[in-house]
Parts: C-alpha cells; sequence; structure tokens
C-alpha cells in the first residue's frame, strides 16, 4: 500500500465527484426526500372516513360505544340509517366508506362475549379495511368490567387505527433510525459499484490498471471518499431527524456512529463485489436493487422480523440491514450499550471481510 | 533496471483466441531498444490485442513474451513502471482537467511530489497546453486529446512506450509534429511500439511489422520491406485506366492493380517477365498503354503480404 497513490486515487474521485452535479444533488437529496416520505407520508393515521351507523339497540351502553368510536377521529357520521340492508346499498353507492351496525341484542352478545357490533366497509380500500378491523375490536376493549373480555387482552382501551401500510404501528421515531439503514444501502452499494463501472466502461480502466497502481490503493481509494459521504448523510439524516421529528438519541451518539460506519463499510465492499460483475452501469444498478429489495423487505425494517418465515429470516440475516437496524434501534430507541449488541456487529464486520476479500481477489488488473 | 539486453520486446508464438477467433496468430516478434517499432494492419488485425498481451493486460492463450527483461504476464506488475501505454481508445479522466489528469499520473507512477509538479508543467509547456491546464480534458478536440494522452503516457520517462494508433485523429501536419516528439523520446533511450493504418507513418518507422487477421505477415525495416518487392512494380500509364484495369486483371500474375489518378499501380507475382506479358495483353485487346516500372511503396508490401487491396488497410486521413 502507497500512500501518495492511495491519496491521488481518492483525490481524483473527489474532484470527479465536485464535477457530478448530479449524483452530489442525490447524495443531499435521497435522504432528505426519504425521511419525508416515510417521515410524514407513510406514518398517515386514518382519519374521519365518512360513516353511516345504524344503531339498533338504541341503549345507553351503544351509545356510549357509538361516542367513543367517534372520539377517536377515525370515522366520521355522514349519514343515519336503519339497517344493515340500508349501510349496504349507501356503501355500493359510495356514499360512505365505512357502517356500523349494533344490533338489537347488544346487550346480551356483550354479557355472553359474541361478536357485538358488524363493521362493513368498501372492501375494495384495504386501508380502509384495516382500519375496520380495529373498529371492530372496540367492544372488547371498552368494556373491562366485563370477566369474559379479559380472555382476550388488548393493551389500549382506546381504538387506535393505523395505516395498512404501517403494520407495526411504526411512528417517525421509529422510521428515522432504520431509514440511515436504507439510505446508507441504497446510495453506498450503487455510488461505489456504478464509480468502477463507470471506469471500465469509458475505458479508464485500462489507463489504470497499466500503471502501478495496486488493487488494494484502487478499491479502497474508491472505498474511502463515498465512506465520508455515507458519514455525512448520516448526520444529515439524523439531524433533521431531530429537528423535524424530535428522535431521540437514548445511547451514545459515537456508537451511532460507529454502527453507520460499520453498515456503510459492509455496503461499500458489496458495491465493490457487484463492480467486479457487472459489466456495464446498468447492470450494476439492477444487481443492486437486487440486494436493495430483500433489504427493505426482510431486514425488519418494514415487517416485523419475528413474524416473517423461517428461510426469510435466514436470509435476512445475511444482509448487513438487519444487523444494523438491530443495532441502531438498541442504541437510538432501548438505549443500549454497543458491547450489548456484539452479535449484531460482529456480524456486520464478518461481512465486511467476506465481501472485501471477495472483491479484492477478484478484481484483476487485466483486461480478460 | 532488468535486462541490459539490447532487446526490449520479444514475443515467441504469442497466440490470443476469443471463443473460436484467433485475434492473434502465432506471432513472433522482436523489438531493439530505442527503435520506433511499428505496427501496421487494418481493423481487427490483432494489433490492440498484441499491444494489450506485450504490456501484461490480457493474457495470452499461448506463447511467450519478454518485456525489458521480464517474463510476461507473471512480472507484468513490475513492468508498469517502466512502460507507458497509450490506449487506443481515450482513457484519461474527461471530467477532470488537464492539470488533473497529469498530477494524478504523476502520482500514481510514484513520482514525488515536487518533482511531480515540475513534469506536469514541463509537460503542459512541451506538449503546447500553456493557458490551457484548467480546460476539461472530455471538452478538447480528438487530436489535442491525443497530445495529452501522449504527454501522460511519458510522464514517468519510461523506457519503452506502446502506443496504439496514437494518431487516429490527428491532421495530416500536427501527426508531423507528433513524429518529431516520437524521434526525440527515441533519440533520448525510449523503444516506442506504434499501432497505426498510415502508410506515411509506417514509413518512418526503424522496422515494422505487417499484420493480417492475426497474422503477423511481413516484417523488417521499410527499405527491406520494399526492397524485397523490387522489379515486381509497374506503372500503366493509359487513355482509358478503367478499361486497362479489365485487361490487367486478367493477365496471370498481376496480383493487383490499383487506380491511381490516371494511372494505375500494378503489383506482380515474383516470378518474373510480368511486364511482357502485360504488355501483350494489351496488345491483344487494342489498348494503347505505356508500362513502366517503378519503386515499390510498403503499400505494394502490404499488398504482397496479404493479397488484399491497399484501401482495406485505411482510408487516408484526410
Ligand atoms: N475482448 C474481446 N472479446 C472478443 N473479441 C475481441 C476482444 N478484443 C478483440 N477482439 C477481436 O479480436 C480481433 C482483433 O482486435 P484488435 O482490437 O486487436 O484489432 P486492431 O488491429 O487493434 O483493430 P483496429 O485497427 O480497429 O484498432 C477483432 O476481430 C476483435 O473483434
Ligand atoms: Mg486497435
Amino acid at each position: 500500500m502507497n500512500w501518495r497513490r492511495l491519496w491521488a486515487v481518492v483525490i481524483k474521485e473527489l474532484r470527479q465527484l465536485r464535477r457530478d452535479h448530479i449524483t452530489l444533488a442525490m447524495i443531499v437529496g435521497i435522504p432528505i426526500m426519504q425521511l419525508i416520505l416515510f417521515g410524514y407520508a407513510i406514518n398517515l393515521n386514518l382519519r374521519h372516513l365518512p360513516t353511516a351507523i345504524a344503531d339498533q339497540s338504541l341503549t345507553s351502553g351503544s351509545r356510549q360505544l357509538v361516542m367513543d368510536m367517534l372520539a377517536t377521529g377515525v370515522i366520521e357520521p355522514v349519514a343515519s340509517a336503519q339497517s344493515p340492508q340500508q349501510l349496504m346499498e349507501m356503501l355500493r353507492r359510495g356514499e360512505i366508506s365505512v357502517g356500523v351496525v349494533i344490533p338489537q341484542d347488544f346487550e346480551r352478545r356483550l354479557a355472553t362475549g359474541e361478536e357485538v357490533v358488524q363493521v362493513l366497509v368498501d372492501g375494495s380500500d384495504t386501508v380502509v379495511q384495516s382500519a375496520a378491523v380495529q373498529l371492530a375490536q372496540m367492544p372488547l376493549t371498552y368494556t373491562p368490567a366485563e370477566p369474559r373480555a379479559s380472555s382476550v387482552p388488548l393493551p389500549q382501551a382506546r381504538i387506535s387505527v393505523v395505516s395498512f401500510y404501517n403494520p407495526q404501528r411504526v411512528s417517525a421515531i421509529n422510521i428515522v433510525p432504520g431509514l440511515i439503514g436504507i439510505i446508507l444501502t441504497m446510495t453506498m452499494v450503487m455510488f461505489t459499484s456504478v464509480a468502477i463501472v463507470r471506469e471500465r466502461e469509458r475505458g479508464n480502466m485500462e489507463l489504470l490498471i497499466a500503471t502501478p497502481v495496486s488493487r488494494a490503493e484502487l478499491m479502497l481509494g474508491k472505498v474511502l471518499p463515498y465512506g465520508i459521504i455515507g458519514l455525512i448523510q448520516t448526520s444529515l439524516i439524523l439531524l433533521l431527524g431531530m429537528l423535524l421529528f424530535q428522535v431521540p438519541i437514548r445511547g451514545s451518539v459515537l456508537d451511532v456512529y460507529w454502527s453507520a460506519m460499520l453498515l456503510i463499510l459492509a455496503n461499500l465492499s458489496l458495491g465493490l463485489l457487484i463492480s467486479t460483475r457487472a459489466q456495464s452501469q446498468f447492470q450494476a444498478m439492477q444487481m443492486t436493487f437486487f440486494v436493495f429489495l430483500p433489504s427493505i423487505l426482510l431486514s425488519g425494517f418494514m415487517f416485523p422480523f419475528d413474524g416473517m418465515p423461517a428461510p426469510a429470516q435466514w436470509l435476512a440475516e445475511v444482509l448487513p440491514l438487519t444487523h444494523f437496524l438491530r443495532l441502531i434501534r438498541g442504541i437510538m430507541l432501548r438505549g443500549a450499550d454497543f458491547s450489548d449488541l456484539w452479535p449484531e456487529w460482529l456480524a456486520l464486520v464478518v461481512f465486511i471481510l467476506v465481501m472485501m476479500t471477495l472483491a479484492i481477489v477478484r478484481f484483476r488488473k487485466t483486461l480478460d | 533496471m532488468p535486462g541490459e539486453s539490447d532487446i526490449a520486446i520479444r514475443a515467441r508464438g504469442l497466440t490470443k483466441c476469443f471463443g473460436s477467433l484467433r485475434a492473434v496468430d502465432d506471432v513472433n516478434l522482436t523489438v531493439t531498444r530505442r527503435q520506433v517499432y511499428g505496427f501496421l494492419g487494418p481493423n481487427g488485425s490483432g494489433k490492440s490485442t498484441s499491444i494489450r498481451m506485450l504490456c501484461g493486460l490480457l493474457t495470452p492463450t499461448a506463447g511467450e513474451i519478454e518485456v525489458l527483461g521480464l517474463r510476461i504476464p507473471e512480472q507484468a506488475e513490475e513492468l508498469r513502471r517502466h512502460i507507458g501505454y497509450m490506449t487506443q481508445q481515450f482513457s484519461l479522466f474527461a471530467d477532470l482537467t488537464l492539470r488533473e489528469n497529469l498530477e494524478f499520473l504523476a502520482a500514481v507512477q510514484d513520482l514525488p511530489r515536487r518533482e511531480a509538479e515540475q513534469r506536469v508543467d514541463e509537460l503542459l509547456h512541451e506538449y503546447h497546453f500553456e493557458g490551457r491546464a484548467d480546460q476539461l480534458a472530455g471538452t478538447m478536440s480528438g487530436g489535442q486529446k491525443q497530445r495529452l494522452a501522449l504527454a501522460g503516457s511519458v510522464i514517468h520517462k519510461p523506457e519503452l512506450l506502446f502506443l496504439d494508433e496514437p494518431t487516429s485523429a490527428v491532421d495530416p501536419e500536427s501527426r508531423r509534429d507528433f513524429w518529431e516528439k516520437l524521434f526525440e523520446l527515441a533519440d533520448a533511450g525510449t523503444t516506442i511500439l506504434v499501432s497505426s493504418h498510415y502508410m506515411d507513418e509506417a514509413e518512418r518507422c526503424h522496422r515494422l511489422a505487417i499484420l493480417d487477421r492475426g497474422r503477423l505477415v511481413a516484417d523488417g525495416s521499410p527499405a527491406e520491406l520494399t526492397g524485397a518487392l523490387a522489379g515486381r512494380t509497374l506503372e500503366v500509364r493509359a487513355e482509358q485506366p478503367r478499361q486497362a484495369k479489365r485487361v490487367l486483371v486478367q493477365v496471370p500474375g498481376v496480383l493487383s492493380a490499383a487506380q491511381i489518378g490516371n494511372s494505375l499501380r500494378v503489383l506482380c507475382e515474383e516470378s518474373g517477365d510480368c511486364r511482357a506479358r502485360i504488355e501483350q495483353a494489351f496488345a491483344d485487346a487494342g489498348v494503347s498503354a505505356t508500362v513502366t516500372p517503378i519503386a515499390p511503396s510498403l503499400e505494394d508490401v502490404f499488398v504482397a503480404a496479404t493479397n488484399r487491396p491497399a484501401d482495406q488497410l485505411a482510408t487516408e486521413a484526410p
């Protein structure tokens, strides 16, 4: 390893980056856009669904239930109805999205623990459907005095309806730490793989490999500038997360950066490995997405890890993002210590070593 | 430095296959130091592939290579500090300025920082880039790019220089300057292997090899190569050259007849007395034409070696 040559490669890379305005814009733009997208848009709870309620019981209990449902703000009465048939008709005409039927024997059903309300929904909208599921659970949570109800313990006494797209009820606070991982996975793998493949496409590689610059110098010279960029992105998300969503960092900030650094290196070495395989920038992008999609879906960012079938879990254990999420959620949200989470960072270190070695071994200073 | 011998490059049985294609086929080659050695051949004849194998960028399918006393490809890494390589395609960084490109090359070629600075300035001056040092390399014209690439390839004063069609985009006048540079470098002790389509460039080389479809079909100094054709080239002047050509191609022993303006350039087979037969044929056909011997050129050498018309070699630059 010759430091002067390594430095030359780093400087060259930074100079090229400085002139690449689109990439520069993406470096800053992707984190901001994603943060706002995931933070605000996807976290939208359902509100004010047009509703009609057919209360056939008309007891104090049923009225109390209706009041409670309305108090959630999820549903808003826009019409009145007497029978389920009427509700169906209104649904069909699109006048309402939700119809609630409280049957005549409401009190008796409540006492025996039977199904007490019927919630009719516009089934074409999955979001509304999931809201209805929550509403339907309402009576059981509403009657704490009822002994039968305690057999189905639900943690909350009030209805809370969450988006179908957010089944874990993840709020911005939960999303932001994971988002660091998502963004680093997306940008780091892509930047490195494309950076090297581009040189091959443009013919620069033939010049480079005819000089004394070594494989390791070339690879590290690529990785270092992008590593710094990854840290900048991390800082940007943390800062915006604190400003916009009051995301706490309960553990140590240094630990957060250690974790980010590990994920960055893991992704960069993966990008390098991809670059040794891809023949064109387009292929490099495709391979990046080949890794990116499972990362998003399986890492536990979108769907709860424990709910996945075992093969998916095995696959997820191979993805760096899975381990990073456990690290960063532990540190930022539970205030866990870096050393307590050793299986996670150890997994990342192993991943980095394997990928980096493979990349350097596979990279040949020849054209064949 | 390894190998004080007078041989810069020696290749034996050099072969490269891409699948079923033999891009380079059993080429033997010896290049002496301080020579300008030319590689002449049409498109796809294997010039670039040979050069890449000689600098260790491609692994030969078969054959032995020794460059500057080093076995290639085994010792290619060691070789890299002693050679300069100018690729056929522009391979400097289009999004770096001239100075940045040269600085980068100086650094990866291990020039000490201070020396590198001096050398970059020196090259910018010597290659007429004063005042353009901060222009992006990608915005230069084709010929300028090639001049810059040459500057880049000599930044560390290599002993051996591989130039792959260095003047393909250079206008004829600048080409002369370019070759002046090459001879300066050769005088300073650099061995140069240069590939080209151009006959006039080939004539300037100390020695040259003619490649055709991967095979080395002739090599020697330009004088040797043309000398070997002495007596086999004729010039035919005729009122109607096209008619004369139709007659000529029927004559046994005529390898080619190329029209140049109002005259025809004829290359004959080795076994003599072609001229008499041609004159006889003209007389029989009732075509009035005069036949005179003419000095052979490298184009004739190419045609004789490949049995293909010279216009397949390349079209001259405008
Ligand atoms: N990487 C490769 N894979 C497959 N075929 C190749 C490869 N490189 C070269 N070839 C083939 O080998 C032959 C020789 O190519 P080469 O580039 O050496 O020709 P050249 O003499 O340099 O031609 P030109 O004057 O056009 O530069 C061509 O037919 C080419 O298509
Ligand atoms: Mg070529």
